[in-house]
């Protein structure tokens, strides 16, 4: 089934078996492996990709429903030599051991800033029409779906503060 | 995965046709819950129509000072809304607390309510169950297995329901809006969505064939605090082993049977001037534990009093 959607930046056409995930087609249609498969159940975060500018799962949603969405892989956020803000604070501080879930964590840091930044509230937000304040606690809550099996969660902490949190 | 074809209707009309005209249909929206169990083939549709894209993705307001939202409204979108957030904020809480901001991007208001149960078994093909395959028993009953029903179970299915969002939606007097393939709608409660599943724990709901949800309805919010509070075995990104939402004097459970439990002993007991525990203890009397999931009956009367003591709906209003 035909089907074109822009694919950091640039257009993409792929003729899909309808039963292709979104992260198969990136990893093995388009040849992007930087977005990770991890359980492929949406069970890891490690496929994080942003839709839209929105963060989702690429390992359960199906390529053929993306027909014309603005899709943007870990390969997309630097421009050019210059890091993405959110890749150069992982780097900074050293926010990972083997690296298999950076992707999936950066993705989803440059998503959740957004969501914050829309004034998006979490489960640990106490007052629910209250501005969006990116505490600690807050962060960890907001990215809850993105698992380390390093655990490198203290470093990955620090990087997201440092890119947009408070403390 | 198995073989399917995919549509993508333009309007609902459409989509109710796609899927009247292909036996094995079903619809997708955003695809969390169908695509994982495609993958697993406990679900093998053969065709597909997406009504992610379907004009059914707005928040309004009703005549009667309630909320309207659309079926393919999103559970991030739902819990962002202002409105929501200031009139309904145990349904805000109850979505946030349910699955990871990425997976809330896309779920949606329909899918989220018409998710599967999170049985291990009913996950694990290698053993029976009665909701994958009618007739072939229930390894869940007698199995290593704990977050399993207390009320309404049966000896075919003891699965619980696992959403976060209905749970809340229950509390709320939410009303489901349905089309059909011939052209007809109508509403029912949401409590009259979900079966039990007594000998027929494969049909999960009163949805017939082919029609489709198109709204939830919330009534204006009632009098008084809300709250969802729940219990999991880890501090997020984990389902419910036990939730609670208190609307008013309105109290349904959640994890606890094959649908979001309304507490209905418990809510009497409040309206005659019970104590948030003895309004629990009422609720609790009529549960059934089976040895495994015992820990829900202490787990769920001291939630739930927790629950109504912080929203003060025992204080005799
Ligand atoms: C790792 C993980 C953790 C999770 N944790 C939680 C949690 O803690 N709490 C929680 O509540 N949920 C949790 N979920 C479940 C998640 O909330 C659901 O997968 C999601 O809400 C389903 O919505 P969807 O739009 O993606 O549905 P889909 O997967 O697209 O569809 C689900 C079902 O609804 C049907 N359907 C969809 N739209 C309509 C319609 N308009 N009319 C009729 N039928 C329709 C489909 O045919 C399908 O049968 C989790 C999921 C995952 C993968
Ligand atoms: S409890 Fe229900 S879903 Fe679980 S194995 Fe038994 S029949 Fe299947
Ligand atoms: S690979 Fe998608 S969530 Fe794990
Ligand atoms: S760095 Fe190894 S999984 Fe996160």
């Amino acid at each position: 089934m035909k089907t074109s959607f822009k694919l950091n930046g640039q257009a993409a056409s792929l003729d899909l078996d309808p039963r292709t995930t979104l992260l198969d087609a990136l990893r093995e249609n388009l040849g992007l492996k930087g977005s990770k498969k991890g359980c492929d159940h949406g069970q890891c975060g490690a496929c994080t990709v942003l839709v839209n500018g929105r963060r989702i799962n690429a390992c359960l949603s199906l390529a053929v429903t993306h027909e014309g969405d603005e899709i943007t892989t870990i390969e997309g956020l630097a421009q050019g030599e210059a890091l993405h803000p959110v890749q150069a604070a992982f780097l900074e501080q050293d926010a990972f051991q083997c690296g298999y879930c950076t992707p999936g964590q950066i993705c989803s840091t440059v998503g959740m800033l957004q969501e914050a930044a829309d004034g998006w509230a979490s489960l640990v937000t106490d007052d629910l029409t209250a501005d969006t304040v990116l505490t600690d606690a807050e962060i960890r809550e907001r990215m809850s779906g993105n698992l380390c099996r390093c655990s490198a969660y203290p470093q990955i902490l620090a990087a997201i503060r440092s890119a947009g949190g408070v403390a | 995965m198995k073989p399917f074809t995919y549509e993508r209707p333009a309007d609902v009309t459409e989509a109710l046709a796609m899927a009247a005209a292909a036996p094995g249909a079903r619809f997708l929206a955003g695809g969390t819950n169908l695509v994982d169990l495609m993958k697993l083939q406990i679900e093998q549709p053969t065709h597909l129509v997406d009504v992610s894209r379907l004009p059914l993705g707005q928040i309004n307001e009703t005549s009667e000072g309630g909320l309207r939202l659309g079926a393919t409204t999103t559970n991030s979108q739902v819990a962002a809304d202002a409105k929501v957030r200031a009139r309904y904020p145990a349904l805000a809480q109850a979505i946030l607390s349910g699955a990871s901001g990425q997976l809330r991007n896309k779920a949606t208001t329909a899918g989220n309510l018409l998710q599967r149960t999170r049985c291990a078994y009913f996950y694990d093909t290698t053993k029976p169950c009665n909701k994958r395959e009618p007739g072939a028993g229930c390894a869940a009953i007698g199995g290593i297995y704990a977050n399993t029903a207390i009320f309404g179970a049966s000896g075919a299915c003891i699965a619980t329901h696992p959403s976060d969002m209905a749970v809340a939606m229950s509390a709320l007097d939410a009303r489901v809006e349905i089309a059909g393939p011939n052209g007809q709608a109508r509403a029912i409660p949401l409590d009259d969505l979900h079966r039990l599943p007594g000998e027929t724990p494969h049909i999960e709901t009163t949805l017939e064939p082919g029609e489709m949800i198109t709204a939830v309805v919330l009534p204006p919010p009632p009098t008084g605090d809300q709250i969802y509070r729940k219990a999991r075995e880890r501090a997020s990104y984990a389902f419910a082993i036990g939730s609670v939402a208190v609307a008013g004097g309105k109290v349904a459970l959640g994890a606890v049977a094959h649908k979001p439990w309304r507490a209905r002993a418990a809510e009497q007991a409040l309206a005659g001037g019970a104590s948030p525990a003895e309004a629990m203890a009422a609720e609790m009397a009529s549960a059934r534990p089976d040895g495994h999931n015992d820990f829900k009956l202490k787990l769920m009367a001291r939630l739930g009093a927790a629950c109504l003591t912080t929203t003060g709906a025992g204080d005799g209003q």
